[in-house]
């Protein structure tokens, strides 16, 4: 009698419950998966000059000097500029609309020197390099959408449009040496 | 016909649920595996800044990460600015030359990311970059978030 109702008992666990501990975790896992896309300004290094080695020459009329200091005052080419006037001052620099001999030449061979000094906040050179981002952005965008009616943001990477709009205006930066004074 | 109605009622109406756990498990392990809960413990603060015109960079096994910012003491108190790399703090400036150099040998089409506190100052910034265009790391990032 008692062996038969041992035999009856299952020997198997409870498997039913098992799905709901595998949703609880899967809700868990998926709810603080961040599929995050790290953002920010992109920028090439110049390789480092040889000792030996000149630096290039810029014709004077090529190169906009900006100096930031660490309160965030600005100077472009010798005169005193605030923040948010550089973006369109570096546009009419880039672009040269009238031809000013003073202006760049043409847009790929302006080059835009960023310098400051050692006890800047980083946040003061940030803004100051958006800023030339935003006067480049906002100059290929106007390009873009002249040539081919679309935003540059549009365009296919490495397509024929794309090169052509980074060729009209190649971000030259150059980030100089900080100065003590 | 009276034969016929007994045998449609006794057919199952339910979709079988055997496989049900497999499939959630195999979901399971999906998102285990992708999760990053987090790749570093930050030794240095980093508060980011903020700017407007950023690009995303979708390629994030390119990417390597410098961090820089005031070093975390204990008892909630900040320090002096360091660098950190990995999973340490680089005392020595110019070690970052060979930490990127290997780093770079790699992983050719290396893009370092320089997470950088606001505050910090830029003097450090180009000492860092000064070892980074030595090792041939030219292409940086410097990461910020994007301005509401």
């Amino acid at each position: 009698m008692l062996l038969k109702k041992r035999e009856r008992e299952s020997a198997e666990i409870n498997g039913s419950s098992m799905a709901d501990i595998a949703f609880l975790l899967l809700i868990f896992f998926l709810v603080t998966t961040t599929i995050n896309v790290d953002t920010g300004i992109g920028l090439v290094l110049p390789p480092p000059l040889q000792e030996d080695q000149e630096p290039p020459p810029i014709k004077e009329r090529n190169l906009m000097n900006i100096l930031v200091n660490a309160e965030g005052r600005v100077l472009m080419d010798d005169q005193p500029y605030q923040l948010t006037e550089v973006k369109e001052r570096l546009k009419e620099f880039i672009d040269n609309p009238t031809n000013d001999p003073n202006l760049s030449e043409s847009p790929d061979m302006a080059i835009v020197s960023v310098k400051t000094q050692r006890q800047t906040p980083y946040r003061i050179y940030v803004d100051m390099l958006d800023e030339v981002m935003g006067a480049y952005k906002e100059l290929r965008d106007a390009a873009s959408r002249a040539n081919y009616g679309v935003p540059f943001g549009a365009l296919q990477d490495d397509s024929p449009q794309y090169d052509q709009i980074t060729d009209m205006y190649p971000k030259k930066i150059s980030i100089a040496e900080p100065g003590d004074n | 016909m009276a034969h016929f109605k007994k045998k449609r009622g006794g057919s199952k109406q339910e979709v079988p649920t055997s496989a049900m756990p497999d499939v959630v498990f195999m979901l399971l392990f999906f998102f285990m595996v992708t999760t990053v809960l987090r790749e570093v413990t930050l030794k240095v603060r980093v508060n980011l800044t903020q700017a407007e015109n950023i690009e995303k960079i979708e390629q994030k096994r390119l990417l390597s990460y410098v961090y820089i910012g005031p070093e975390r003491l204990p008892g909630n108190q900040l320090g002096e600015d360091k660098v950190q790399i990995d999973d340490a703090i680089v005392e020595d400036i110019g070690a970052i030359r060979n930490l990127m150099y290997d780093k770079l040998r790699e992983q050719p089409k290396l893009i370092v990311s320089l997470r950088v506190d606001e505050s910090s100052e830029f003097g450090l910034l180009t000492d860092v970059q000064e070892e980074l265009k030595k090792a041939s790391a030219f292409r940086i990032n410097y990461s910020t978030r994007r301005e509401p």
